[in-house]
């Protein structure tokens, strides 16, 4: 009896601390420490941590705030940032990809940039205005403050271009397509289409939408997918393969960044890319064997037409509100956006400043870095800022990915079958 | 291994309350009636966290307009009856049409690939079920698939077919030149060959191992016998071996059938976050429904229908199976 007394005590004691342990909270931590989510920006994951180290050992010396780093892959990153906003717990600060600011806005898990939280970080006048139109609904406080900005370019193989006798770069796409026919040959193929990537395809569709007159979401915040303007800038898209035959069929199945390597190892004559200049060096590309300049514009613009060739492309660092460390965190993004680490970060990612105040710096006068800014300060718009913009990139980035494999596998695509594939994606549109 | 720690239990429970109180229940009888319930706690406890809440949530969560605007607050959100379910099961809507298709493109997947397996298992089985020289080595070779950790594995898989630089193309059409022009397999309508291949390749060898398992049950004697009354390999096979199998079958082929029909990893890692419309199974589907467009009241009103709908299917199954053996 005593015996089966002692066993049940002894299951119960042992089992105690699993019981325990499934409802306590941690004790607070020591209030110094952060932890960190950064984007991936360089090569790989862990040339990302090596870039950025050095940079947190920097702070925690100044402000003796340790800052835990972990780099998370964009595949990964919006899934991750949805799960720490379901459960409250997480990371302190993140980086996210501009285009979801307003997307991560509606949500309501990040901490707001209003003018006095502004003003801790440096103040509104500060940034980029475009870069900062670019972290959050329009009429709301910012839900980020813009890191690193970033704008599409055309990139083009010098060498290819002078054995095919192109003078210049193409700066309308019917001369685009002219120059990649001369490209095209058995062994080359004039134009690079990562077209199983579904956020790069929704980005191409944007800016050609702007150029042919479109919009995706009206005034009111609801999806305009199938509009005529709409279904012809997805199909010029689409033609650059399908009609004008200047892009290899196999690139309907890239999603890896293999249009990067293909660029780079010179088996293509131009790509269309963000701030690519860092990849290609990761690469062997040696700087003056591309040039670099803004992207195409339509030769005659319909009614409506849009001066636009790029979104205003970029990635913002914010702070989660269940953050045990707001100050903390808040003094983490005044460092990271300050004047020594915007030169020093942006300047080994190859991408532009989001602060004003050292544009003019040296390390941003490369030839690409300058068209980046061009391109930024004149002919860059940002993505609508709606709370079901990601909800946009999918399913629209996702037609395209269908169209693109239909194209690819032969397959003739018609006006009616991007109207169809676009008001199909739109009806999935909920919320 | 549940079942018979708490068999004691309840019959004791029983016991003691038809009885007349303070009578019979001497001190010992207490311990021995709690003892079994303490020790099946922590089972209880991860059963419950692991399997049973999280499907009383999903239910929950089904009756509700859970978006990206109350994830912070789940249980805040709207609660909107069977709307969701409305939108996704309508087949006129653009999103029940699409779970249909996708529903189709799973059965017949799951049909092909549980078929496959178990025949390629069977086969491989029955073949290696003599001694030979190299038995061994074929037997480990075998397993292989089933060993390796299934995101290197489907990962290799997507490099091997890739259409340019992918080895399936290589030998398919430089070695073999069974095809003029380079076949896609990620993309396209050849996406469900390439889906349904992956996935025999990873399954069979389970079905290898429980069959082969099965085979050492069946006694010499019936083989024996059968030989000296003149059966053949063929005969061999359908009178002795498969009936004799049919417990192994019964289970193999349900297990074999609802893990085919869950499979998120082979399809996910092959194909990304969106499967092409040709091998757009059911469990990577409502991940886009629910985690890409943050729809999780849609995503779950998918997965408590899609469970549904495998309970009834793993009820008349059970049902017609013991029926069937019964009769025999």
């Amino acid at each position: 009896m005593l015996k089966r007394l002692l066993t049940a005590v002894a299951a119960v004691v042992l089992l105690a601390p699993l019981l325990s342990a499934c409802g306590s909270d941690e004790p607070a931590a020591a209030p110094k420490t952060l932890t960190y989510w950064a984007s991936n920006q360089g090569a790989s994951l862990e040339a990302d941590k090596q870039i950025l180290q050095p940079e947190l050992d920097k702070f925690e010396r100044q402000t003796g705030i340790k800052v835990t780093v972990e780099v998370v892959p964009w595949s990964d990153l919006l899934n991750r940032l949805l799960a720490a906003a379901t459960s409250g717990t997480g990371p302190d600060v993140v980086n996210i990809g501009n285009t979801w600011s307003a997307s991560l806005q509606a949500t309501g898990a990040f901490i707001q940039f209003d003018d006095a939280t502004l003003a801790t970080v440096g103040g509104k006048d500060r940034f980029v205005p475009a870069a900062l139109a670019s972290a959050g609904a329009a009429n709301k406080p910012p839900t980020a403050v813009p890191l690193y900005s970033l704008a599409y370019a055309l990139y083009y193989n010098k060498q290819m271009f002078a054995d095919a006798g192109i003078a210049s770069p193409p700066t309308t796409w019917e001369q685009l397509v002219e120059a990649g026919k001369k490209l095209t040959n058995g062994q080359r193929w004039g134009l690079a289409i990562e077209g199983a990537n579904i956020s790069e395809n929704a980005h191409h569709a944007f800016h050609f939408s702007q150029q042919y007159g479109g919009e995706w979401f009206d005034a009111a915040g609801k999806p305009t997918f199938d509009t005529p303007q709409n279904v012809a800038a997805v199909k010029r898209y689409l033609d650059l393969m399908a009609v004008d035959k200047i892009a290899n069929p196999s690139n309907a199945e890239y999603a890896q960044n293999q249009s990067v390597s293909d660029f780079a190892n010179g088996k293509v004559g131009m790509l269309l890319w963000q701030a690519v200049g860092s990849s290609l060096k990761a690469q062997n590309m040696a700087a003056d064997a591309y040039g670099v300049a803004p992207l195409p514009f339509l030769q005659s613009a319909p009614a409506g037409g849009k001066r636009v060739n790029s979104m205003v492309a970029g990635i913002n660092i914010a702070v989660f509100k269940h953050t045990k460390n707001r100050d903390a965190a808040l003094q983490f993004v005044k460092f990271m956006t300050s004047d020594e680490e915007q030169v020093a970060l942006n300047r080994t990612y190859g991408s532009l400043p989001s602060v004003r105040t050292v544009a003019s710096n040296e390390a941003f006068q490369a030839p690409e870095q300058k068209v980046l800014a061009e391109v930024l300060g004149s002919t860059a718009a940002p993505l609508p800022q709606v709370a079901q913009e990601s909800q946009f990139e999918t399913l629209v980035g996702t037609a395209m990915k269908e169209l693109f494999a239909q194209v690819a596998s032969g397959g003739q695509v018609t006006e009616d079958d991007v109207r169809k594939k676009l008001s199909d994606a739109q009806s999935q549109m909920r919320g | 291994m549940t079942s018979t720690v708490s068999a004691p239990g309840p019959v004791a429970l029983v016991g003691s309350r038809s009885d007349p109180p303070g009578r019979r229940s001497t001190g010992t009888r207490p311990a021995r009636t709690w003892l079994p319930y303490a020790l099946l706690l922590p089972a209880v406890i991860l059963e419950l966290s692991v399997h049973v809440v999280p499907m009383v949530v999903g239910v929950w969560m089904s009756l509700r307009g859970l978006t990206q605007f109350h994830i912070r607050d789940w249980t805040g959100a709207p609660f909107v009856g069977l709307d969701n379910y409305r939108t996704t099961l309508d087949v006129d809507t653009t999103t029940g049409r699409e779970l249909l298709h996708s529903f189709g493109v799973t059965a017949a997947f799951t049909v092909l690939a549980v078929g496959l397996s178990w025949a390629l298992g069977l086969f491989a089985a029955v073949l290696l079920q003599r001694p030979f020289r190299g038995r061994g080595v074929l037997r480990t070779l075998f397993l292989t698939p089933y060993a390796l950790p299934v995101y290197a594995a489907v990962i290799t898989w997507t490099f091997m077919l890739q259409r340019d630089t992918g080895l399936v193309n290589h030998v398919l059409v430089d070695d073999l030149g069974l095809f003029e022009d380079r076949p896609f397999w990620l993309i396209g309508s050849n996406s469900f060959v390439a889906v349904l291949v992956v996935a025999v390749w990873r399954t069979w060898p389970f079905a290898f191992l429980c069959l082969m398992a099965g085979l050492q049950n069946i006694p010499d004697d019936l083989y024996e016998a059968a030989y000296l009354d003149g059966a053949g390999f063929w005969r061999r096979l359908s009178s002795v071996t498969l009936p004799m199998l049919s417990p192994v079958n019964q289970v193999l082929i349900l297990v074999l059938f609802l893990w085919t029909f869950n499979d998120f990893n082979t399809p996910y890692l092959l194909f990304g976050g969106s499967a092409p419309s040709a091998a757009d199974l059911i469990s990577v589907h409502i991940y886009q429904s629910s985690f890409i467009t943050w729809d999780f009241g849609a995503g779950s009103a998918m997965s408590v229908a899609l469970l549904l709908f495998l309970l009834v299917v793993t009820v008349a199954y059970l049902l017609v199976v013991n029926r069937w053996r019964r009769r025999a």
